[in-house]
């Protein structure tokens, strides 16, 4: 399909739908997806607009892959200013809407404005329209979708919806679609619900059109998915074990952030594994592991479906949460479990299915009850701020009921609700929240992986692994194995990381095909549907171009070098067991080399011979 | 000499009776290489991408020369990747 050229400008003001041309000079530069949409962002809002209030866009992006027949064509990414960093937010997702989307007629779709009364938008190709959601408003984000499919009547609608957490201002809210793909990070959800636009529902049926070459891009299409499927990742562990089983691994190398990372292994991390989920439980004698499940066009299929084991306490008398249903990821898995101490596969995974039903991201809300957790064995808050919970580390009960609370905002979920640093700030402790720039850590100590402090520090949204994820290359060895315990050659990896994952995440393409493809797999793909020349070189530029302008974005929304940085903790801690025993986060040695490569000032901004460069806006 | 072998992932099948949460104690001769243990158990030498000794990497080069020291913990995966 490459780009329809269309997209819907949808103000939620006025309550008008519009049909504008997209940009193709911004598609050529940008790609589509993360990067184009980004463009539109940073020519649209003032970067030091208030993320909640009606000056701030939502914009639902796809690739221009999404929805062809490249394997994973099934991505689309929620672009905005974050609530919970004030950077720039681009948040992924798989599933099936992005496609449908695409096969509507359009590219993206850009909200603007506030409505008056909650709403929803209805998109029947060609016909878009905003309808009133005064009967979904309250409702969780599971039963947002189905009373929108038995509204229209049409079970192959797709929809993207926030849940309770949203509506009641959870600062990690997310936005979910086809009920447990989720775009999770940095608040997205909460924006979307600040402009009481509560689900999008799409049904296209256009099917593919527009593709350049269709036949070379069919072969370079099948060349593609059989590297897929010759890979051991990609066409074995993934499928079969998912991200969970990074578990073992990651701990074993000693880089398991364990109780609000104040260690860097988890004496339960076995069993909150792949390998655990595997097990055939004595409840039933089922594993946890029903099966795995693939998004649209994806010939890997990594997603987990899973089951809670009868008689688990958390689901006692909740037949609602007693069938099949989207299961633990290791990011989630991590947070939590070893970053809450909580060992417990059924109980990670209860949480998990309310954070699904009510659009929370699991990273950011494990650890925010991780830093509770700490706040509370430290005494600085107690059962009278919890509503009676034991706020222990390790608690199972603690942490189902957390994930309760702060799915409708009752209570101390509301304070759960504000984020590890809001939180941490609200009670006198900041430096007990484990954050870059508002944003939660995720799974990968960087004591224990050095390159990943430099990831951190510098990601553009936030602490995030997904900006740049060299653990693929200091653990996995995928390109090529590098020592995570060391900080050389840091700065140079983790560019050329994050300008490839940039450019990938404008395709409509899925990240993980990263660990058997290279920007040599994507270009012939590209090339064949797209207008214009698409190599491997304009790929990787484009990928640097759009890091330095969602860099330039942040700087202007008022960030700066001195928020590249990680919490103390990092600094003044040692590692306590493991190869990293004894070793402090080496950020300090690798910053001023990253701002080298990167063609920055020291204050951490673009030069202008870097701008002049990449022609950034 | 006493080690902890530890086979993860699609691993697992070759593990040994008696292995819990993946692990278990084995009986080697001292100064034994890895690749001797990775055939020992069957694990295919292609498979056995990520070989740990105490958490450390070791490199597929590394494989025939005698690493192995009283009490140490081998972890071996084949290819694996996550997010």
């Amino acid at each position: 399909m490459a780009w329809t050229k269309k997209f819907l400008r949808v103000n939620l003001t006025d309550g008008t739908v519009a049909s504008e041309d997209l940009n193709m000079d911004w598609a050529d530069q940008y790609i589509g997806q993360r990067g184009l949409a980004t463009r539109y962002l940073v020519d649209e809002i003032d970067p030091k607009c208030d993320p909640l209030g009606p000056d701030n866009k939502l914009i639902m992006t796809t690739g221009p892959l999404t929805g062809t027949m490249a394997s994973t064509g099934g991505r689309y990414s929620v672009v905005t200013k974050s609530p919970l960093t004030g950077c720039v937010a681009c948040s992924n997702s798989g599933g099936f809407i992005g496609a449908e989307m695409k096969m509507a007629g359009w590219d993206m779709i850009i909200f603007e404005g506030k409505s008056p009364n909650p709403v929803y938008l209805h998109i029947e190709n060609d016909n878009a329209q905003l309808l009133s959601a005064e009967q979904l408003w309250g409702k969780s984000a599971w039963d947002t979708d189905k009373i929108i499919h038995a509204t229209h009547n049409d079970p192959q609608t797709r929809i993207a919806c926030v849940g309770r957490s949203a509506e009641q201002g959870c600062m990690y809210a997310a936005v979910i679609n086809d009920l447990h793909r989720a775009a999770g990070r940095s608040g997205v959800g909460t924006v979307m619900a600040s402009k009481n636009l509560k689900a999008v529902a799409i049904r296209g049926t256009k099917g593919v059109a527009g593709i350049k070459d269709p036949a070379r891009f069919m072969t370079a299409v099948n060349e593609a998915k059989q590297v897929l499927a010759d890979n051991e990742v990609t066409g074995v562990g993934l499928p079969t074990f998912g991200t969970q089983v990074l578990m073992n691994v990651i701990n074993e190398v000693g880089a398991m952030p364990t109780r609000n990372m104040r260690e860097v292994q988890f004496e339960g991390a076995h069993k909150i594994s792949a390998e655990a989920m595997a097990e055939p439980r004595e409840a039933d004698g089922k594993p946890n592991l029903t099966t795995n499940a693939g998004c649209f066009g994806c010939t890997i299929a990594c997603g987990r479906i899973s089951t809670i084991a009868p008689g688990h306490f958390s689901i006692e008398n909740k037949p609602q949460y007693m069938a099949n249903s989207g299961g633990l990821e290791y990011e989630a898995a991590w947070a939590l479990g070893s970053d809450t101490g909580v060992d417990d596969l059924d109980a990670l995974t209860y949480a998990n299915f309310v954070c699904n039903e009510d659009g929370m991201d699991p990273i950011s809300f494990g650890a925010t009850v991780a830093a509770a957790m700490e706040m509370f064995e430290a005494g600085v808050i107690d059962t009278s701020n919890t509503d009676g919970l034991e706020f222990k580390f390790g608690s199972a009960e603690a942490l189902c009921k957390a994930a309760e609370m702060v799915a409708t905002g009752d209570g101390f979920g509301k304070d759960l609700g504000l984020g590890s640093k809001r939180l941490c700030e609200k009670y006198g402790r900041p430096e007990l929240s484990m954050t870059v720039k508002g944003q939660e850590f995720p799974a990968y100590d960087p004591r224990g992986i050095q390159g990943m402090g430099l990831t951190y520090a510098t990601s553009n949204r936030g602490a995030c692994h997904l900006r740049s994820y060299t653990v693929a290359s200091e653990i996995l060895g995928v390109p090529v194995k590098t020592d995570p315990l060391s900080t050389e050659g840091k700065a140079d990896l983790v560019k050329a990381f994050q300008d490839a994952t940039a450019a990938v995440d404008s395709t409509g393409l899925c990240v993980f095909t990263t660990f058997a493809w290279t920007l040599e797999n994507f270009a012939p793909q590209l090339d064949a549907a797209c207008d214009g020349e698409w190599t491997p070189e304009k790929l990787a530029e484009a990928g640097e171009r759009i890091w330095n302008m969602e860099r330039d974005f942040n700087n202007r929304a008022g960030m700066t070098a001195a928020d590249d940085t990680l919490p103390e903790r990092f600094f003044k801690e040692e590692a306590n067991s493991g190869p990293a025993q004894g070793k402090t986060s080496g950020l300090k040695e690798m910053l001023p080399e990253y701002y080298q490569v990167r063609g920055w000032n020291a204050d951490g901004s673009p030069t202008d011979e870097t701008r002049s460069r990449l022609s950034l806006p | 000499m006493n080690i902890t072998l530890k086979l993860y992932a699609s691993l697992s099948e070759f593990l040994p009776a008696g292995a819990v949460e993946n692990t278990v104690q084995i009986e080697v001769p001292e100064r034994c290489s890895l690749n001797e243990v990775i055939d020992r158990y069957r694990v295919p030498r292609r498979l056995a991408h990520l070989v740990l000794i105490n958490g450390h990497f070791i490199e597929e080069s590394q494989r025939d020369g005698p690493m192995l020291k009283e009490g140490d913990a081998l972890a071996i995966w084949p290819p694996v990747a996550g997010g």
